[in-house]
Order: C-alpha cells, then structure tokens, then sequence
C-alpha cells in the first residue's frame, strides 16, 4: 500500500496528513476537538448517542480501505481528516493560470476569496446534521435510522475536513472562522447558517429523503468543483468528501423510490386505478404521489437558490483564479479559460422568461446549476420507472428553475411549476396546489411514527432491495439498548 | 452436447445504482462508463480489481454473471434492471474471479452430486477482493500446534491479522496463501486454498483477523519424504511475519445466517475449520439462535483430532458433537458414518426439516461414506435420500467440499 493511504489512528484525530509532525495544527485541531464534541452533544442527533450504530469508517483512502463497518456510539466515532491520495505532477486545469503546477499553499492575492469559499461549504456541513436532529425518534425502521446517522457523522467529517485546511493555512483568522461554524444554528434568529435551504426544518422523513437527494446534490456539485481547485489540498480534500457524498445520494434516491413503490403498492392492493385520489390513497396510511410530487417542488426549488445569482463575478473571479473549476473540469474538452465563450442563461427580460447568450464566465453558477438539473433529473425517472412497473400512469416531474425562487432573477416573479408567470392572486389562489400545505405537512406528521422492530419498515415505506454492507433483512443496523 | 465456453462478466445493478460516479472515478483501468441512462462496465477492459466494489454505496456494482457472449456496453446502457441470470453449467458458479481459485473450489466442490448454490439465508460473500497482483499483507499473530505433542500429525492453528486493511469474511469462505520463492519451473508456487477456521468477525469479536487449520503435509513418495509446500511454509511462520494472502473465496459453501437453520456437519481433519466458524458464529449469536448444530467430527485418535481440547469446552446447547475414531487402541475402527447410523434417528428427524442444511468437509472420499450413511438412514426411516439430496442441493442445503 503506497504510503499516505493509510489512516494513523493513533492519536486523538485520526489523519493521513501528518498530523503528529504537525505540532501548531495538531494543537489547533485538539483545542477545537472539545467545542466539537460540544457541539455534537447539543445540535447533533437528539437521543440514541449512546446506541451503538453499525456505521462504515475509513481506515485509508485506497480504495479496499475507505469502508469498513463496525458498530460505533456516535460520539466515539472516528472524525478525522483525510485526503484523496495527491495526484503526481498535477497542474491548475483551468483559468487564468491553467498548466502552472498546482498550489500547495495559499496564494497571498487570493486567500479571501479561498477563504470565504472554505467558510461556506463548511458551514453547510453542521448546518444539515442541525436540521435533522429530531429525525431519529420517528425513524421508520432501524436501517433508516442507521442511514440517518451515518449521514450526521459525515457531515460531521466534512466539516472537519474544512477547519482542517482553514487551520492549516489560514493562521489566526483560520482559526476564527472554524469557532464561528460551531456558533452558528440553522434556522436561528440571530446566529442562522449561511445558506437559506440550511436553515428551513426538515420535518419529516421524506423531508429528509428530498433534502439528502436535492439538497446534499448542490453539495455534490460543489464538491465536484472544488475537486478540480488549483488549490491542492482543496482538492484533495472534496475528492475524498465525494465519496461520502455518494452515500447521501443513495440515502435519498432510494428514500424517495422506496415510498413511491409502498404508495404503489398499496394503491395496487387496493384497486385504486387514479393516484390523484388523495383522500382513498391516504386511507392506505401511504403519502399520495401528488404530495410527494409537492415535496419534490418545495425541495428543488429551494435548492436551486443554493446556485446563487444568474449572473456572477465572484463565480467568474474563483474561475478565473483557478479556485473553483466547473462540474467535472477534467472531463470538458474546451480551453478551459472560456474568455470569448458565452453560455445560454434564462432570464427575466421585460417580465417574461427568455434565454440569453451571456458571457460563459458570469454563467458559471448557472453552468453548475444545469449540470444539477441534468444530475437530479436522473433519479426522477428511476421514481418514474418504480410506477410505471406498478401499472400507473402519473408522472413526477422537476418543476421550472423560475418556480418558488427567492434567489436570483425570478425572485421578483411568481410562477407556476410549467414556469407561467402568475398574477400575486393567481399564486395565493394556487400555491397549496403547488406546495405542500399545512394539511399535507399534518398528514405525513402523522405517519411518522418510529418502527425499533429488526427487520420492520413502517408501513409508508418499502424495505430497502439490499442490505447496508450486504446485511440480511433482520440485521439489527442500530442496537438502542446496550 | 458440446460445452458452451463461459465467461464472467461484471455488472451494474440498474435498479440499485444511484449514478454517483463512484465506480468511474475509482476504475484504475477506465472499465466504467456512463450514458444519461446507467453505469456500465466494460467486459473488454475490465481486470476484475475489484477497486470498485467497497467504495460503492449501494451494493449495485457486486454483480458477476457467467455469460456465453458478453453484455456489450450498448446492451447495457438500454437496461431498466438486470436481465435474467443464465442459467449455469453443472459445475459453475461463480466461486471466485480468478480461473486459478475458480479451478481449485470447482474441484473442491465437484463430488457433492450437483450444482453448488448458496443457502437462502447466507449473507452476501465478497469474493476476490485481493489478488496475485495486489496481494493483502497479513501479519502472523499465532501458530499454535492443535494435536497433541506426541501425535504424528501435525495440526496447527494459525492466526492472521490484517492489521487496517478490511478484509471481510463469511464463515465457510476459503482464503489463498502465496508461498514465497518459486517452484522447480522457475515460476510463482501455485496457490493454495484454505478455510477459514474462524467466524467472520474474527477470533475475538471486532479484531480484524483470521484464523486457519493447517496440517503440514510430510509424506513417503518416491523413496523420499515430500513436504507440501505451503503447509511447511505456513506450520513453520513465527510470529510477526507476513504472509501474502488473496481472496476470499468462495460463493456456496456458506453458513446459513437463519437463527432457526439447524446443520450437520460432517468433518475429518482439517475439514473441522469451518465448523469451528460455523460454532463460533453461533456461539456469539446464542441469544436468538434456535436452530440446532450436530457435528460428526473424525480423526484417527483423539490426540489427532484437531482442537479435541477446546471442542470439550463448547456446552451441549450450542453444539451437539460426536467424536469419532478409527485407530483407538482398543478400540474398533469407527468411522464418521458409522457414528451417523448409530444416530439414525437423530439425524433422519432433522433431515425432514425444511431448516436443515448438511456440510460436508474433510478428505476426498468422505462424500461416499456419508452417501452411503444417509441412504441406510433414509430406508430406515422412508426418507428418499437421493430425490431429497437433489431438492437440498437446488435449495442451496446440501454442500460437500472435499481435498
């Protein structure tokens, strides 16, 4: 095994970054530790800290390494800081210094912006575990409590990977901003996140499903982004993180598809021919497909303003630093600086939604945000699919990017999800049709009832097809009295 | 009728995947590949690495298929799930990834009277997750002999660690040893198999070891003494030092995970070492178990059975064993089979449970006499033996892995 690939766990912080000869780091990281720790104890999953739950762990960045299971209480598990193996003779793939060799330290003319671009992606990571704190006490099976959990603890990881790289390079400011992201609290009044997706509730599981699919999807793209950084340490760092990421996907692709086939099945069993029969659907004790189509709306839509504005220079000016690359640089044929390049962007001009050529490089966000859509509408034909098998005729859709913004362009506009522009009157006469209302939200509460039984799922959800780590049907993913 | 030659073809799960990109990402050799629709792989670059395989977050990617023509990218792209397995040849089943392994568990697993299948309720085995070209490097922890001092057979149990390498394991699966050194041909010494003696999560609960039973092979031929290779080599490993393993192996020869499951297990020699997994496996999950083991365990003597001291120490309600012997002085000759008629009746009632699964490990020719055991046992007790071994076979109840 080459060295650097595995994992010394020997100290407090589990690393693949020399941590032990790093004595100012290490130092700061065990002074962070405890705050950490605290702030798990307060913000992190409420209850079940003493469960032991059958969570994967990386003990080396190679490939046979990065996943092994075990059971673990979640405040014992092993956050560390890890790094995707370095890459031999890299060079900075795109902007401005695109063929230079890659940085393996801050250049002193961009440290505020890599700064701030550290600050907010990290501040995501404590953000989501704040959100879904409550979820474990109706979890509907334990495998679905397990995935939960194993999510918290990685997003927890994630955010020690960004306090890692802003204490290592970032000197006293460095170690300012990693105390902020544990004094910050989503959906707080005064101290909230910093992205407005992380500081709405998730309430429900399907909430949480739609949030892990839509959600933790923008954090996928950013992720790809900051891969392709010229910044080497950076892109070590989010190449490792997307491994991870992968397993939230999976958490709410197949959360999602899991509730479409039991809403399926039950209608099946029930000889209920049209899905838009809520009121019969819902007799079955199974959330209806418009209503997931309605949590569908609510969640791409809010996502979207993740992207930030149409048009933007400081995405131009990460690009052109060679920061920030776009989805998947690597993989692009072009000359990777896009100087003379324009990209199409829908825009609102004069009231009215029309595409437009724009600079390529003031699109970037809208570039990333594309690939999102592409990325998210994937998994909604895979849901597609799960009724077409069952003999259904409906169809879940993304709704338009110009639907519910509060972010960008269509902020100033109300439209509907086929992207009609609305009169103020015609959005409050069909906003309920469009998102979930009050009553949807009281009627999946109302299922949210928690199933401990090994092996059960509570009746609004399928079992999964395969097992966390192969696992038989009946394993027991979390061991709540110990 | 004319043999179809097989291939192994490594495929993705259309249903399962989620396209995260993982896979193509991970593939040394560039084997994965994407459209808009799925995740395929690339029967012509594929290597079988198996780099993919744990990074995966779905358990999508573990899908290996014995195909007459390979599934062509294109096929694959168009996929909504899975087409329908092939059915397979008499003898094959996808035991390992490498023809070398594949070679030694087909003939392993040859003499059990039909096609190997798994049980029912076995979890899913990891096979060939290490190979001759990316070996696991495992630590010697133990070497310990396990027949008695003075006993001509030399049985030793040997504990490897795999330090924070993961390399997991089900209770039955068979792990490769690569002696050192070449042979007289100037090549690598061929690879030998070896069961796992221990349950799948290792000696001790949570360490991250293996333990197997190995004899040294020391025998009269040619006018000379011939000493098997890796059973010299492995008997004599000091502590510390590091042997070269690939694997696992093995996709049939599997502990039922069912609680109810009861098995017989029958076993001369070595052959013990999986049933000492299987016992242990039990052992540690005794609270919801409720199906019963029977063992017929023989050796020439006592002092050649291997683990005859720690076997007297496993209570009656976990493991229901008969030891056997064919050399006792004294004593007359018994063998495994003679034992099992002595138990007729124990064992046809467990036959005609739908739970019950039969193993059989030890040296080549134990099948025939527990053969002949079982059709006695089934005229006694009017069980049709050879229809009732056919639907245990099918149902992945019956097994025989004989050496």
């Amino acid at each position: 095994m080459l060295e650097g690939m595995n994992v010394d766990y020997d100290g407090l912080i589990p690393n693949n970054v020399g941590l032990s000869e790093d004595l100012r780091v290490r130092k700061a990281l065990e002074t962070w530790h405890p705050g950490y720790i605290d702030w798990w104890r307060d913000m992190g999953p409420e209850g079940f800290q003493q469960a032991l739950v059958y969570l994967r762990t990386a003990v080396s960045v190679d490939p046979k390494g990065w996943a092994k299971f075990d059971y673990v209480k979640m405040p014992e598990y092993k956050w560390g800081i890890l790094l995707a193996p370095a890459v031999e003779g890299r060079t900075i793939p795109f902007g401005k210094h695109k063929g230079e060799p890659v940085w393996q330290d801050v250049p002193g003319e961009y440290r505020a912006m890599l700064r701030r671009l550290l600050v907010i992606q990290g501040d995501t990571e404590p953000a989501s575990v704040e959100q879904q704190r409550h979820l474990g006490a109706t979890a509907p099976s334990l495998y679905d409590m397990r995935n939960l959990f194993q999510v918290n603890v990685e997003e927890g990881r994630h955010l020690w990977a960004m306090v890692y790289l802003l204490q290592k390079y970032f000197g006293t400011q460095g170690r300012e901003e990693a105390e902020e992201l544990l004094r910050r609290r989503s959906g707080h009044q005064d101290t909230p996140r910093m992205l407005g997706a992380f500081n709405e509730a998730t309430p429900d599981w399907l909430s949480f499903f739609m949030f892990t699919y839509f959600t933790d999807r923008d954090g996928k793209m950013q992720l790809e982004a900051l891969a392709q950084s010229g910044f080497d340490p950076l892109s070590r760092t989010c190449r490792f993180m997307l491994t991870e990421e992968a397993h939230h996907m999976f958490v709410g692709e197949t959360g999602v598809s899991r509730v479409v086939e039991r809403t399926c099945e039950a209608m099946k069993a029930a000889g209920i021919a049209d899905p838009a029969d809520i009121e019969a659907v819902r007799k079955l004790g199974v959330i209806d497909l418009p209503t997931i189509q309605k949590k569908i709306n609510l969640h791409f839509s809010l996502t979207l303003d993740l992207f930030g504005n149409e048009i933007s220079t400081n995405a131009a000016n990460a690009f052109n630093a060679g920061l920030k690359g776009r989805y998947r640089e690597d993989k692009l044929a072009d000359d990777h600086q896009l100087l003379g390049d324009t990209y199409p962007v829908l825009r609102l001009v004069d009231g009215k939604i029309a595409e437009e050529q724009v600079p390529a490089l003031s699109a970037l966000n809208m570039r990333l945000r594309d690939d999102f859509v592409v990325d998210a509408a994937g998994g909604v034909s895979r849901w597609n699919k799960v009724i077409e098998k069952a003999g259904f005729a409906y169809r879940l859709t993304l709704p338009h990017v110009a639907f519910n913004r509060a972010i960008g362009e269509f902020s100033a506009v109300k439209a509907d999800t086929m992207g009609n522009i609305l009169l103020a009157d015609e959005w409050a006469a069909h906003k309920d049709d469009f998102l979930p209302s009050a009553d949807d939200n009281l009627y999946i509460t109302s299922l949210m009832q928690p199933v401990h039984e090994t092996g059960a799922y509570a009746g609004w959800i399928a079992a999964p097809k395969v097992g966390i780590d192969n696992k038989p049907g009946n394993f027991e993913y979390v061991k709540i009295h110990e | 009728m004319t043999a179809v030659a097989r291939v192994k073809q490594h495929l993705i799960d259309p249903e399962i995947c989620i396209r995260c990109n993982t896979c193509e990402a991970t593939c040394p050799v560039g084997a994965i590949t994407h459209d808009a629709n799925n995740y395929v792989v690339d029967a012509a670059v594929c290597n079988f690495c198996m780099d993919c395989v744990a990074p995966c977050p779905t358990g999508s990617i573990d899908n290996w298929f014995m195909v007459e023509q390979p599934f062509t990218v294109d096929d694959q792209f168009g996929w909504n799930e899975l087409p329908p397995r092939p059915a397979e040849g008499a003898t094959e089943s996808l035991e390992a990834i490498e023809d070398e392994a594949s070679a030694l568990l087909a003939e392993a697993h040859a003499r059990a009277g039909g096609r190997a299948r798994a049980p029912a309720t076995a979890s899913k085995p990891r096979i060939n997750l290490f190979n001759r070209d990316n070996p696991a490097i495992a630590t010697v922890t133990g070497n310990f002999r396990i027949t008695a001092a003075d006993a001509e057979s030399d049985v030793r149990h040997i504990i490897l660690d795999f330090g924070t390498v993961p390399f997991p394991v089900l209770e039955g699966q068979s792990i490769g040893i690569l002696p050192p050194g070449t042979d007289a041909a100037g090549g690598p010494h061929a690879m030998r198999l070896y069961s796992i003696a221990s349950s799948r999560d290792g000696e001790r609960p949570n360490t991250n070891n293996l333990a197997l039973t190995v004899k040294r092979v020391r025998e009269p031929r040619d006018g000379g003494v011939f000493q098997g290779v890796a059973s010299t080599y492995l008997c004599d490993l000091k502590l510390g030092e590091k042997v070269q393993v690939v694997g696992p192996y093995g996709a049939t020869f599997l502990m039922p995970d069912d609680p109810d499951a009861d098995i017989v297990m029958i076993c001369t020699g070595t052959g013990a070492a999986p049933f000492r997994g299987f016992t242990e496996r039990r052992r540690r999950t005794s609270s919801t178990v409720r199906g019963k083991l029977l063992m017929f365990f023989g050796a020439r003597t006592p002092q050649e059975l291997p683990y005859f001291g720690p076997l007297q120490k496993v209570p009656a309600g976990v493991l229901d064993k008969e030891l056997v012997y064919s050399r006792r002085p004294g004593a007359p000759r018994e063998y495994v089979q003679d034992r099992m008629r002595t138990r007729a009746g124990d064992v046809a009632e467990l036959l005609r449970r739908e739970t019950t699964h039969v193993f059989v490990c030890g040296l080549r020719g134990l099948e025939d006499g527990v053969e002949q055991a079982m059709s006695d046992i089934g005229r006694q007790y009017g069980i049709d033996w050879p229809a009732l071994r056919a639907r245990m076979l099918e149902g992945g109840r019956y097994h025989a892995e004989t050496y």
